[in-house]
């Protein structure tokens, strides 16, 4: 595994992108930094800046005001980026799929590392998707 | 006088419809034209509080309703009226007599395309800069 | 000379959850122009609801906004129900009972996640980390009575959906004795301690007449003196049945430091409430069985955490209504920062914002980002810096932790 793959995945460093949610995502995973779920102790880190970004959590339905933003702010994120879908509307757009304001899913708008379904997803299913997600990159994809 | 009494005392004729739907629920009608002063009555005379309004795109016009609370009471006064101009419909905005009424209209004009005359900062709200001019979408396209 | 500088702050601020944006316009270190741009969240519910079916609707407006995630179908079942001449016509009691806990429990949670907010952006963070651990308890709450942290599918036309079983009465109860004394904490924290009260005090002052003018509601509108609770003034659920004791809490002062206080004693009194309505629910149906849904119009209120929630449907008999406007409380509230926030300093920017307790999801609001050059600018994360700065000078300025 190289140096690189070893410092992501030892200390994954995320920042998180609303394309038109509801909130519940984002609040579930602002939860996991919180005492109950501490996420911090596995070195995950909430940050303000994508360009120390290891990995995009993306919540939201794809609302069309917010795609160009997202797609902005994933092309200034230092590759190797993964990016994580996070809630039912990242992955299908859950049921706004047939408004008038959003465009198509997530992944056929970006590469898409890792899924994790809820409406909202607990964080014992977000932190179980990064623990499957780690598992992978050290595996090495 | 209690406030339907004051509603229909100071706004007289303009009333051309009144209907008591239930004890809390008083929903009345007034030409496009007198809108602007019976909003005015209401919001400033009787110190009633707005809570919002809706347009809806109905094949007769397009129907704004004006709600307004009556907080001591509990009761909404709905004022409706009807635009039946579908090719150019407009309305006199009540932006200037309260500013909380702003961003309500904006969000109607952009939706149904309703013009609000006089509004200070007629503009998009909600939709993208890109929104094609000209569609609205809670207008009704012909539906067979 | 004065400059004017444009501050961006947005719309990917880490603890801004949602993605919204405002614009500061200052001249050294005062806000004298603020532009507020929404729309990053709107996903067209209200044309969806045109094409979905009554029981359907339930499920769509709960996903408006994840916070006051049972307001808006709280007020959606109420305004269909309208058209049936009211709750109180339909619902059975133990029903309305049931509606008022969820609904209270959800203002508890709703407030200590605020109260986190503001405790970061004063650079609290003790404040931000321990009020977000008193919110467990409440998620484990509902997740016993609905199954689910949040999204809790409890709103059904004529009733809800799940009953509060005997047997998890007395857990709920000691959950809530032992939140209590933590919500009496937060109290203690923000009234005593001379800096954070200095902090928050005169920030993002909204007058009486600002607040009618602007026509804001819930906490905001209380924390300036207008005395608006629909709680009180139209009653609903458990609160239909006058067997509730509780007080609506209003401030005069208008700025942050009475918007906290307002929603600390709400979280206060809705724990009584809840405690009240859990010993006063009667045994009994709680679903009415609507199968038909007649025509008419039907206006629908609750007080959100957030302030008045409205909700209008037009129907024609069919399932599905002809018109369905939804007006979430923050619709309002944010729009009024345009005077709020307008007149105090950067370093306040963040608080005055964040005061409204912005639900952006609900309202929105999208935000257009600008695109000047020439400009310095300095990004959300600088701004709560900013702010959390100022906090420390204030501390430092205190050397014995009060004022001299």
């Amino acid at each position: 595994m190289s140096l690189k793959t070893k410092a992501l995945t030892k200390s994954i460093w995320v920042f998180h992108v609303s394309a038109g949610s509801c909130n519940n995502c984002d609040i579930e995973i602002l939860d996991m930094f919180t005492p109950r779920f501490d996420i911090e102790r596995f070195g995950i880190q909430l940050i303000g800046s994508v360009r120390h970004a290891d990995a995009l959590l993306i919540t939201g339905a794809m609302n069309k005001k917010s795609v160009p933003r997202m797609k902005k702010i994933y092309e200034q994120a230092p590759k190797p980026c993964v990016v994580v879908a996070v809630g039912q509307c990242a992955l299908s757009r859950h049921m706004f799929r047939d408004s008038y304001n959003v465009c198509e899913p997530l992944d056929k708008i970006l590469p898409v590392d890792l899924y994790i379904p809820g409406c909202p997803p607990r964080p014992e299913a977000m932190i179980d998707g990064i623990v499957k997600l780690v598992t992978k990159i050290r595996k090495g994809k | 006088m209690n406030m339907r009494d004051k509603i229909k005392d100071g706004l007289g004729n303009k009333i051309k419809v009144w209907d008591e739907r239930s004890a809390r629920r008083i929903y009345f009608t007034v030409e496009p034209n007198d809108v602007y002063k019976s909003v005015e009555f209401i919001f400033k005379g009787l110190g009633l509080r707005f809570s919002t309004a809706s347009g809806v795109d109905l094949p007769e016009g397009f129907e704004m309703i004006y709600h307004f609370s009556f907080d001591k009471a509990g009761e909404v006064y709905s004022l409706r009226t009807l635009i039946k101009d579908k090719a150019r419909p407009e309305i006199d905005s009540i932006a200037p007599i309260f500013r909380g009424a702003e961003w309500v209209e904006r969000e109607i004009w952009e939706m149904l395309g309703i013009n609000f005359k006089g509004h200070p900062n007629l503009k998009r709200l909600l939709l993208a800069e890109d929104w094609p001019e000209g569609e609205f979408p809670l207008r009704r396209k012909n539906e067979s | 000379m004065s400059h004017k500088v444009i501050v961006p702050i947005g719309p990917y601020h880490p603890l801004q959850e949602e993605p919204e944006f405002f614009q500061l316009y200052v001249e050294g270190e005062k806000v004298v122009d603020i532009d507020i741009i929404i729309g990053y969240n709107h996903r067209g519910i209200e044309k969806l609801a045109e094409s979905k079916h009554y029981d359907q609707i339930a499920f769509l407006v709960e996903r408006i906004c994840g916070i006051c995630s049972s307001s808006h179908p709280y007020c959606y079942v109420l305004a269909v129900e309208d058209l049936f001449g009211g709750e109180a016509n339909i619902v059975p009691e133990r029903a309305l009972y049931i509606r008022t806990i969820i609904d209270e429990l959800q203002r508890i949670h709703s407030h200590l996640l605020w109260l986190g907010l503001v405790g970061h952006f004063i650079g609290y963070n003790t404040i931000w980390m321990w009020a977000w651990k008193y919110r467990e308890p409440v998620l484990d709450m509902f997740e016993m009575v609905t199954g689910n942290r949040n999204n809790y599918a409890m709103f059904k036309i004529g009733g809800v959906r799940r009953d509060i079983l005997e047997e998890d009465i007395p857990l709920l109860k000691k959950t809530l004795d032992e939140l209590a004394p933590s919500i009496k904490m937060f109290y203690g924290a923000i009234n005593d301690d001379p800096v954070i009260k200095a902090r928050l005090k005169e920030a993002g002052t909204l007058t009486k007449e600002q607040a009618i003018d602007w026509c804001v509601v819930g906490p905001t509108a209380r924390a300036s003196g207008v005395n608006i609770d629909i709680r009180r003034d139209e009653p609903y659920g458990a609160f239909l049945m006058n067997t509730i004791d509780w007080n609506v809490v209003l401030e005069k002062n208008g700025d942050v430091f009475a918007k906290t206080m307002v929603r600390i004693l709400e979280m206060e009194d809705s724990i009584s409430i809840i405690n009240q309505a859990l010993n006063k629910m009667p045994k009994g149906e709680i679903d009415a069985n609507v199968k038909d849904v007649p025509p008419g119009e039907g206006i629908g209120r609750v007080e959100a955490p957030r302030g008045e929630c409205i909700h209008y449907i037009k129907s024609d008999g069919t399932n599905r209504p002809v018109r369905h406007k939804i007006r979430a409380p923050s619709f309002m509230n944010v729009a009024s920062d345009k005077v709020a926030a307008v007149g105090g300093t950067i370093s306040d920017a963040t608080l005055t914002l964040a005061a409204v307790d912005p639900c952006y999801c609900c309202t929105e609001r999208v935000a257009v980002i600008n695109k000047t050059d020439n400009k310095k600018i300095m990004n959300g994360w600088d701004l709560v810096r900013l702010s959390q700065e100022k906090t420390n000078k204030i501390k430092e300025g205190w050397p014995n932790g009060r004022p001299e």
